[in-house]
Order: C-alpha cells, then structure tokens, then sequence
C-alpha cells in the first residue's frame, strides 16, 4: 500500500509536471513563447509543445480573418463639398504575431483603432478627389482597392494583412436626403405630367382625326349629292328646252302668265291701272274700239 | 430522432459497425502511443498491487474511453482536432475520437440553410416584419434613393474553411450582404433596379457575395439573394403611385379619344348617306317635275296650235280675272286730268298688314275704285298735295 500510494504520488507529479509544460496550439491559433517577457519561439503550425515550466509562458493570437466594423457611419465631404455618411468594414489577419505583439501589445482593440483610423484616413483623402456619383457607383472599385492597398502597407509593420476594405453604405445626411426625396417627387410630377399631356395629346389627335375624318365623309358626300342634283338640274333643262323650244314665243306668254299669277294672288298686293288698258276696253265701250 | 438519420445509415450502407469502431479506436491508440509514448499508467513491478489497482483503473479507463463517441447527424460534418492540430472530418454516422484532452471533435450542421434579413427583421413567427431603414434605404447611380429588401439564403460548402478561416463568418454575412447590394444597386439606375431589373440585381448581387465569401475561404455558399421588396422610400411613394396613375390615365385618354371618334364618325357616315339619299329624291323629283310641266306645255301648245288666237285670248283674259279678283286695285283715268291725286298708301296697306309698291298719280276725274270706295273722297280732297308723275301702269 505503501508502494501503491507513491506510485500515485508519482503519477501526479508526472501529469502536473506535464500540464505545466505541455501545450497546444489550435489550428485557428498563433502561439508566442516568451521567456521572461522576451519571445524565443513562435508556434504557427497546430500541435502539442513543451516549454519550461514557470520560466516560459505562453500567448496565443487568432490567425484567422477577423472583421474590423465600425460603430457609427463616419461623415465625409466629397470633392463637391457634400456631406456623405459611410459605413464600411475591414478584413483583416494577423501574419505576425510577433510585431503583432511588439506593435500593439496585442491588444486587438488597439489594432482595430489604429486600423480604422488609417482606413478613415484613406477614406477622406480618396472621397475629397471624387463627387458622390463617383463614390456611389462609378469608381467604387477603384477606391476599395486603393484603402485596401493603403492599409495593407500601413499595417504590414503591425503584422498585420489587410484583406479586404468593403463599402457598407455610402448614404446621404438625413437633410440631403430630404432634397433628394424633393428631386425624385419633382421628376415623378414631371413624369406625371407630361403622360397626362401626352395622353391629352394623343386623345385630342385622335378626336381632330375623327373630325377630319367626318368633315371628308360629309364632303365627299355633298359633293356626290351635288352632282345628282346637277344631274336631275341637267335633265329637268334638257326637258324644258325639248318642250318650250317648240314654240318659244308661246312659251313666254304661257309661262308670263303663270308668272303673273303667282305674283299677284293676295289681297296685300296693290295694283294700280290705267282704264284704257286692253283688259279695260270693252269696259269702256261696248264696241272695243279705243276713244 | 435526432440520431436516427445516422443509425438508418449504418444499417442501409453498414459502414462503421462496432468492430469497426474499436479497431479504430485501438488503431489510434496504438498510433499515439507509438509517437508520443506518453501517458503510460502501469508500474510493471509488482503482481499483487497491479491486481488490486487494475479493475479500478480498468474502469475509469472504460469511461474515459467513452467519452469519445459521437454522433455526426445526416447533413452535418465532424471536425477532429488532436492537439488543436485538424486530423480528420468526419462523416455522419457514430464516431469515436480520443477522448479529451488529445482530441476534440465539433459537429457542423453544413446544409442547413440560414437566412439573412438585410433592410428588414420578420418577428418570430414571420407573420410581421419591421423595416429597418438605414439598411434598406441606399442610394442608386442617378443620385435616387430606393427601399430595398432582401433575403440571403446560405449554407456551408467547405466545413474546414468555416472554421478555421474565419471568425464569427456567419456574423459578417450581414455586412457582406449589404456592401455587395449597395455595390450592385449603387452601379444601377433608379427604374432598373426597381422594376425591370430586380432579378438581374438580385443575381449581381449574390455573385458578388459569393466572390468576396470565396475570396476570405470562408467556406459559405450562398444558395438563394431573394428581392423580397424594391419600390420607392415612403417619402415620395405618393408621387410614384401618381406617375404610375399618370401612366393609366393616358390610355384612358387615348381610350376616350376614340369613344369619340367611334361615335362622331359613324355619325358622319349616316349624315353622308342622307345627303345622297336627298339628293338622289331631288334628283328624281326635279325630273319628274320637269317632265310633268312639259307634259302639261306640250298638251297646251298642241291646242293653242289649232287655234291661236282665241287660246291666246282665252288664256290672258283667265288669268287677268284671276289675278284681279284676288289683289286690291286702283283704277285711275291719267288721261283726264292733271291735278294731284293722294293715294294714302301706308293705310291701304295698313288695312290689308303688307307692304305695296307704291303708285301715284295726278288725275281728278272719278276713280272708280271698286274696293276701296272711302278712298276717293280724301283722294279728291288732297290731291293738289301730290306732284303728278307720268307712270305706265299696265
């Protein structure tokens, strides 16, 4: 019992002793061993590792792509001296855990300001050369390349990679925002107004074809009608002449009379004569004969 | 229910059994042992003790030995860390990996598809949702704003890139989401991202995410970019709805146009045929006018050919009587007299209500007016008011 007790013992000893100088590091992990504060490895491969106990001890640093957000959109002024609200986000790695520590005591928070403030920096210098067109959809591509590149290179020395540098929301201030919505109503009561107009239009021209269109028919009919009536005119003289050219002279008397008969048939009508007219003579003188 | 996908599988394609598993199991032991040679527990000296300490050993070896399965569920992988360091990944079934602290194991669910909301949030239950405007408001290449929502649909294609590439991927799927939609919308106009092209910019966008996901080896796939909503921010819906009732009225116009046209020109056709019509009666009655008047004139001369004179005769005197019988008359001798005579025309005419034409004479002698006999006396009494004037009266 004796003997199984410092067996025990000794089993503990061994596995404390392996605790303390046995470590892993994670696949998604950097690991630094520092010997009283100074570094003597750095561990970028997964796996278990010894150290000395007590002497070394060991930090461990992420190495996979992280996300460097921003609390709230930062305002820019672009090169027309507008106001832009922009919200973007970094991705970036940590590809040396050493400077990474020797740089920013690897802290990631500090990382991230010093990050983002490098980013804002680009971000105002390349907004100032551009309008909003230019930053919204012409060369976006353009300037996420270039902030990316820039804060590559500034942060190489904190050993870190910057990836990627994307443009969340380039928005307008919420008082520009405002004339916007004006601009768009405006254009939309343009729009409005000129599909009314057009539609006013294009039913005043088809009402102006439809009047066209009638004044033809009733012309073309009138003179249709015209011409049958000259017809019936025509063929009326042509028989009258036939008739009264036979007798002209009688044709004068014959149709005076009716004349005259249609004249004179109301009581209005005054008719002031001579006695001596022929119609008068047997009224004067039982024989015709003229005084 | 939960396992029951892993063990139908084992039944159906019968691959890990439990001999399979604990050769496995020793396989792995054995390969650790040889290259580590570490956490060797027998103390070879003495028989009696390692009797005694054996079953308790035995036993919480047992149980340590246990700790190490693990169920991969049917569309999900298991990832094997030994030592931190990846060894394997593993496929649904039951599985057994060394105990901790040599290895661990994380089950990911890979199919599963998630989904993201950018511009809005559905409440549990997905009856309502909420807008969120500072995500779904975005500005497109004309200078416009529009609201766009949408829906991102997304699961894992690649389990080692997911976990070991990235941290918190799934949290920045948002962001990427946003940038790639803003990115797209920002490049198009106003009209095309809202009506003719939202596919097409749900398609952009997606393609964009997939190669900024691709670009981190973030393992993600992106299965579905849904346009859930694209119109208009409330501000100026009012005058969209307008413009598109504009749209609407212009077809109405057009459409009263030609209401019109179809009433008015019929219409005129009818009229057309009216006038034809009349003109073809007045044709047809002047002829036959004509024809009846000859007709009556040819009867007529054939008569007064036969006898001239007294036709002649016979005729004027008809129509003399005729007329006179009917008109009022004044008969006035000129040849007797040349002293005025007053007519008062304006009452001869006032009495019968029409005008006449006028007719003067100066003569004193008798008039014998046969219908107007009170007329002679202010006729003799005022005729020196009247100059003569030398008339034909017939």
């Amino acid at each position: 019992m004796k003997n199984l007790g410092a067996v025990l013992l000794g089993l503990i000893a061994v596995l404390l002793l392996a605790s303390l100088s046995a470590f892993t590091v994670d696949q998604r992990e950097y690991a630094l061993v520092f010997r009283l504060g100074e570094i003597i490895s750095v561990k970028k491969a997964p796996g278990l590792y010894f150290k000395v106990p007590m002497v070394d001890n060991v930090r461990y640093f992420d190495n996979r792509i992280l996300t460097l957000n921003w609390v709230e959109p930062d305002r820019f002024i672009t090169s027309e001296k507008k106001n832009v609200l922009v919200d973007s986000f970094v991705k970036w790695r940590i590809t040396d855990p050493a400077k990474y520590y020797v740089s920013v005591k690897g802290d990631e928070l500090q990382a991230e300001r010093r990050l983002s403030q490098t980013v804002n920096d680009g971000l105002r210098a390349e907004f100032g050369k551009r309008t909003i067109h230019d930053v919204v959809s012409g060369e976006r591509s353009q300037i996420i390349e270039i902030l990316r590149q820039r804060a590559d290179r500034d942060s190489n020395q904190m050993g870190i990679q910057v990836l990627d540098v994307r443009l969340k929301r380039v928005d307008l201030p919420q008082e520009v925002s405002e004339s916007v919505y004006q601009r768009m109503e405006a254009e939309r009561k343009r729009v409005a107004n000129q599909l009314r107009s057009q539609g006013a239009g294009a039913a005043e021209k088809i009402r102006a074809d439809a009047d066209r269109q009638r004044e033809i028919i009733i012309a073309e009919a009138f003179r249709e009608a015209q011409r049958t009536k000259g017809a019936g005119d025509a063929k009326a003289s042509d028989i009258y002449a036939q008739a009264y050219g036979k007798n002209p002279e009688f044709y004068s008397f014959y149709r005076s009379l009716e004349a005259y008969r249609n004249s004179f048939k109301s009581k209005s009508d005054v008719l002031v004569l001579e006695p001596n007219s022929d119609f008068f003579k047997y009224m004067r003188d039982a024989g015709g004969r003229k005084k | 229910m939960a396992n029951d996908p892993g063990w139908g599988n084992r039944n159906n394609d019968g691959p890990p059994d439990l001999d399979e598993v604990l050769r496995q199991f020793s396989r792995k032991l054995n390969g650790l042992f040889g290259k580590s040679g570490k956490g060797d527990n027998q103390s070879p000296d003495s028989g009696n003790k390692r009797l005694a300490v054996l079953p308790i050993v035995g036993l919480v070896a047992v149980i340590w030995f246990a700790t190490g399965f693990y169920i991969v569920d049917q569309g999900s992988r298991g990832v094997v860390l030994r030592f931190g360091k990846h060894v394997e990944t593993t496929l649904p079934g039951p599985r057994w990996h060394m105990p901790y602290p040599i290895e661990t194991v994380t089950v990911v669910n890979m199919e599963q598809v998630r989904t993201i909301e950018v511009g809005y949030r559905s409440a549990e239950g997905g009856s309502s949702r909420s807008k969120e405007l500072r995500e779904s408001l975005m500005l497109t290449d004309d200078e416009n704003i529009i609201d766009l929502q949408l829906a991102v649909q997304y699961n894992l294609k690649n389990v080692e890139e997911t976990l070991f590439n990235n941290r918190s991927a799934e949290e920045s799927m948002r962001g990427i989401a946003e940038a790639a939609i803003r990115q797209v919308v920002g490049k198009s106009k106003m009209d095309f991202a809202l009506y003719e092209g939202r596919e097409e910019v749900a398609v952009r966008a997606k393609k964009l995410m997939q190669d900024m996901l691709d670009r981190y080896k973030s393992g993600i796939n992106v299965v579905n970019v849904t346009m859930q909503n694209a119109q208009p921010p409330e501000q100026v819906q009012a005058a969209f709805d307008d413009a598109v009732k504009a749209g609407q009225d212009l077809e109405r116009q057009k459409n009263e146009g030609q209401a019109y046209a179809n009433d008015v020109i019929p219409k005129a056709r009818g009229a057309a045929s009216r006038l034809l019509e009349e003109a073809a009666g007045y044709k047809l009655r002047v002829e036959n006018e004509a024809l009846g008047n000859a007709s009556r004139f040819n009867q007529i001369l054939t008569e007064y050919q036969r006898a001239p004179e007294v036709t002649r005769q016979r005729m004027y005197l008809d129509a003399q009587e005729q007329i006179l019988s009917s008109v009022s008359k004044v008969v006035i001798d000129q040849k007797s007299g040349n002293s005025l005579l007053y007519l008062p025309l304006d009452k001869l005419l006032s009495a019968t209500g029409t005008v006449a034409p006028n007719a003067n004479s100066a003569q004193p002698a008798p008039v014998p007016a046969t219908t107007l006999p009170e007329l002679n006396a202010n006729a003799q009494r005022s005729r020196d008011a009247f100059r003569s004037r030398d008339r034909e009266n017939r």
